[in-house]
């Protein structure tokens, strides 16, 4: 991992999110973040990957204290931001920010763009020309500065994108939370927004905690990745190391259903099938999440839940038989 | 500052930057910007019918308001003839548009007064509704908890208490009572009339501005506000309640032309404004129905116009119902 | 050959021996033109488009938005709104589909045509149980069946989706079944009538990716055991590298490229095609910079003139504003073609 002697500029830990199920008296919950743990240096770009229910969403919003955590840490720059009160937030509202997923609805449609840039800005009081600020916030992102006064439905999803990240950066943070942030956008413009997230990154020295699904370009922009399934990390490591050697017998599914553009690569690939689908988060499996689906699975793996931890491949994985080679075709769980 | 400066400087000389100004232009960006405002106006011109009464309404709320630019008398100014007798029950004709009454008063000219504390009644019962209705939907809808509770229970035991009942319950309270006389004003005046209503129109308003809320502050740019720190004050003005402007439109324009129609109702059974103050569509109704033996005719003038008014605001509500479309406003 | 009366088309329903042959065209677009009359004006959403379709063939249809991918096909399943103008040919295994009336449509759609939607949460009505609508799609096409015996039809066909517990699963509302499981579901609809055409309208875009993997799989064995014909719109490569025989790339409601999938990610021509290949990030090797198209998929109120493209094209010149491009073969194979005047070279990079 990253050596650094200050702390790092976001350390998660041990992050629990339970919602309640109505109708359930309280008792029922929904577990959909359970245990959770990882840094991101400054810098640095964490890929955050799962499917859906795992729970990576939910990590995104409570690292933001946008969700209150049912439990657990998380350290931005050293300070723990559960549990303080809105007031005692706010600095913090200043060094670490979001970029949603829905160019479409991520915009007030009654704002023009100029107020929608301006207004972090504007709640933090910060002096200075607002307006100089703005037009250098568009020219940032690859848009017309003279655009400000426009309405979001004037613009393209991508262009919209790039509106919300400059709403991002406006307050020069230290962190972004990008919550699938080119999942909604075309193909060929999703390759430009990304290519506009590292040049930020580069010259202002961001740090991002990439959340999506296409694994692709996770791949592309992450430094560090963490497998998410069913509310837990299964798999955390180097990006490069977890991709080419997944050690977790999910990660490997995960990589193997990926259809690569690659016509005599996809027929000829043998594809790891998961059967079924994912269990429900309200009531888990015990020991290890993946076992209902897992063709590894042992009588240890329902009773003893595997540590998340260093098992000899340079990658922390949380499986009692890490780095069995993946078996082929339809792999049924035993 | 200055770091963003430079940096942006030198993004811009990219290719990729100035493209997209480039494909800014092909998207079809006009020249002026597309305010939501000039979209639905846009809209509201296409509904034939709304705009016809549109121009109606504007011409009768002219007259009414600018009553002494169309008529040389008072609404209590007895019309005497030559000889000095009273010109009474004159049917309609030249002079005399709508005919003269029991007393020799100039009907027409009583219709323009009338219609000017009508629609007084009206707008005010309206907008004093609206504005408490939208505060207690969106408290409701956005804190959610207790007090969502509360105030929804409150709207539910104001929506079920008998209306005109109720109404003319509270007319007579004034009279006896000093609390009534300063909370709504002195008995079957105009304010305290127009205060009486307005009390039993704010829960449909209510009840749409919650629902919308709630959809609306699970959106991504309400998250986004809050976490670029926002106040929940600043969230509730600036992003929420903009965004239900349409809704409250149409429901003040509704509500406009319901607390006219109940104010004539009001007045026509006697519990409106006092007759004797100033006259009023429905005061006017009630008094040509005792002389229809005499003049029917008096009935017409008061009558359509207040059907006239009624029709269209409700007219004009429709258009403004579809030039306000939130789907193709918001998200 | 083509007798349309609507008495033959009822009548070829019944007949056994209707399925086409192998290689025999089943679709064939001419010239479809589908215009839609919006408060802003018209809006051309296809523009001149062709397309054939055989028997035992999937034939991927690649396209980001505005490209007019789905309206192609719910043109010709006579599925698009009243405000669409439609002109040109769309002719099924010889008969012409424009300009049916809707009953006649009705009759093709759902037995001859079938269609699967993005979706299966909208497309599944919500206060149904699922074998009920399974039934109601069989008896609407063989009214000769009784309940129970469509009931039946229906358990076998979640089993052969792959469902488990089909008779209990049958029982059930759309909102019990996972949004796999829902999307199986409305295979087992769609293959209910045992059609000719299926067209898949992005059918796992909406679903995880490990879900995705086993939807593919289960339509590719459809698609096998039956040979029907599979047009596949998506705008996933991988997903098209996966499935199609085929591929046909649309831009802004035209057709770009026409090849096979191994001509197209190996040796495609025109620039459009090359630049999406270009800019998708691999998930083998981190790659540098990523290349993006620059610009964005021009508004169909107002396309831009001649090529469509044009404005984003780094080959682009003059001409390219003026005459839209012919939709011709290239490099002396007719089953390769692109409207392009300047097509980028055969041994350019590629992914």
């Amino acid at each position: 991992m990253t050596t650094v002697e200050a702390p790092p500029t976001l350390a998660v830990s041990d992050l629990v999110k339970h919602f309640p199920v109505r109708g359930g008296g309280g008792k029922v919950v929904v577990q959909a973040v359970s245990g959770v743990s990882f840094q991101i240096g400054a810098g640095r770009t964490l890929g955050l990957v799962g499917e859906s229910g795992s729970g990576k969403s939910t990590v995104g919003r409570c690292v933001l204290q946008l969700l209150e955590p049912t439990a657990g840490t998380v350290e931005f720059e050293g300070k723990n931001l559960v549990g303080l009160s809105n007031r005692e937030l706010r600095p913090y509202r200043k060094r670490i920010q979001i970029v949603f997923q829905d160019p479409y609805a991520s915009l007030d449609p009654r704002m023009t763009v100029r107020a929608i840039i301006a207004e972090p800005l504007i709640v933090h009081r910060i002096k200075g020309d607002r307006e100089e600020r703005v037009r250098d916030l568009l020219a940032l992102v690859g848009l017309n500065p003279e655009h400000g006064n426009r309405y979001p439905h004037e613009f393209s999803g991508g262009q919209r994108q790039r509106i919300g990240i400059a709403r991002a950066i406006a307050l020069e943070p230290a962190m972004i939370v990008l919550d699938e942030p080119v999942s909604a956008l075309d193909v060929s413009i999703q390759a430009g927004v990304v290519n506009l997230l590292e040049d930020l990154q580069d010259r202002l020295g961001l740090a991002y905690l990439f959340i999506a699904h296409d694994l692709s370009v996770v791949r592309h922009i992450s430094d560090e990745i963490a497998v998410m399934y069913l509310g837990k990390i299964v798999e955390y490591g180097e990006a490069e190391k977890v991709y080419e050697h997944p050690q977790h017998p999910y990660t490997q599914a995960l990589l193997s259903a990926v259809p690569v553009p690659e016509p005599s690569l996809e027929r000829g690939r043998s594809r790891i099938m998961l059967q079924g689908d994912p269990p429900s988060p309200v009531d888990p499996p015990s020991g290890c999440r993946f076992r209902t689906r897992c063709w590894l699975a042992q009588d240890i793996c329902a009773q003893e839940e595997p540590e998340l931890k260093d098992r000899g491949a340079g990658t922390e994985v949380a499986c009692h038989f890490a780095g069995t080679k993946p078996a082929g075709f339809d792999a049924k769980p035993s | 500052m200055t770091d963003i400066r430079e940096t942006a400087a030198v993004v811009a000389t990219e290719p990729g930057a100035t493209a997209d100004a480039v494909s800014t232009a092909a998207l079809g960006m006009g020249v002026k910007p597309l305010t939501p405002t000039k979209l639905a106006w846009r809209r509201f011109r296409r509904h034939k019918l709304a705009m016809a009464s549109a121009v109606i309404l504007l011409v009768i709320v002219v007259m009414c308001t600018f009553a002494p630019l169309f008529t040389k008398y008072s609404w209590n100014t007895l019309i005497r003839n030559p000889s000095g007798g009273l010109e009474r029950f004159l049917h309609p004709q030249h002079g005399h548009w709508l005919g003269t009454d029991e007393l020799g008063k100039d009907w027409y000219t009583n219709v323009l007064y009338g219609g000017r504390v009508s629609l007084e009644v009206g707008v005010m019962a309206a907008l004093a509704s609206t504005f408490v209705g939208t505060i207690i939907g969106v408290a409701a809808g956005y804190y959610g908890g207790w007090l969502d509770n509360l105030l929804m229970r409150i709207t539910d035991l104001f929506l079920a208490i008998p209306l005109i009942v109720s109404l003319i319950l509270l007319t007579g309270l004034p009279a006896n009572e000093p609390w009534a006389r300063t909370l709504f004003g002195p008995s079957q005046s105009v304010r305290s009339v127009t205060t009486i209503i307005a009390l039993f129109f704010w829960m449909p308003v209510a009840r749409i501005l919650r629902g919308l809320v709630l959809s609306l502050k699970e959106k991504e740019f309400v998250e986004a506000a809050r976490a670029a720190g926002a106040s929940d004050g600043r969230i509730m003005f600036r992003h929420l309640i903009p965004n239900c402007t349409g809704q409250i439109i149409i429901n003040t324009t509704l509500s406009v032309a319901a607390a006219v129609l109940l104010e004539g109702a009001l007045s026509y059974l006697g519990f409106g404004v006092d007759p004797v103050k100033t006259p009023t569509w429905g005061n006017l109704l009630a008094h040509a129905q005792g002389q229809t033996q005499l003049l029917p005719a008096l009935t017409y003038g008061p009558g359509i116009a207040l059907v006239l008014t009624v029709l269209c605001v409700n007219f004009v509500g429709d258009g403004l119902r579809d030039a306000l479309d939130p789907k193709q406003l918001s998200v | 050959m083509a007798d349309t009366s609507l008495a033959n088309l009822l009548q070829s329903s019944e007949s056994a021996d209707t399925r086409p042959a192998l290689g025999e065209r089943v679709l064939e677009i001419r010239d479809l033109n589908v215009t839609f009359k919006t408060e802003d004006g018209p809006v051309y959403a296809v523009r001149g488009f062709d397309l054939d379709l055989d028997a035992g063939e999937v034939l991927g249809i690649v396209g980001e938005s505005g490209s007019g991918k789905s309206v192609t096909m719910l043109a010709v399943l006579g599925l698009l709104p009243r405000t669409a103008q439609i002109t040109g040919s769309v002719k099924f295994r010889g008969e012409e589909l424009i300009g049916r009336k809707p009953k006649e449509l009705q009759a093709i759609r759902g037995e001859k045509i079938a269609m699967i939607f993005q979706d299966p949460l909208t497309a599944l009505n919500p206060v149904i149980r699922v074998g009920k609508q399974i039934t109601e799609a069989l008896r609407a096409h063989h009214t000769d069946l009784d309940q129970r015996e469509a009931m039946g039809r229906a358990v076998e066909l979640l089993d052969s989706v792959g469902i488990p517990r089909p008779e209990v699963r049958v029982m059930q509302y759309p909102h019990e079944f996972s949004g796999g499981m829902r999307q199986r579901a409305m295979i087992a609809m769609m293959l209910a009538n045992d059609p000719q055409v299926i067209v898949a309208d992005e059918p796992t875009t909406a679903l995880d990716v490990t879900i995705q993997s086993q939807i593919l799989e289960l339509l590719k064995s459809v698609q096998e055991r039956t040979r029907t014909a599979v047009a596949f719109i998506t705008h996933d490569l991988g997903v098209i590298a996966h499935v199609a025989d085929r591929v046909q790339v649309m831009y802004a409601g035209r057709a770009a490229e026409l090849s096979s999938a191994d001509v197209l990610f190996h040796r495609s021509r025109h620039p459009y095609t090359r630049g999406l290949l270009a800019s998708l990030p691999s998930l083998t090797g981190r790659t540098g910079r990523l290349l993006p198209i620059v610009g964005a998929p021009p508004s169909m109120l107002n396309p831009p003139p001649g090529c469509a493209f044009h404005p984003r094209c780094p080959n682009a010149q003059g001409k390219c504003a003026g005459e839209q491009p012919p939709f011709d073969p290239i490099d002396g194979d007719p089953k390769h073609r692109i409207a392009c005047y300047f097509p980028v070279s055969a041994d350019g990079p590629q992914t």
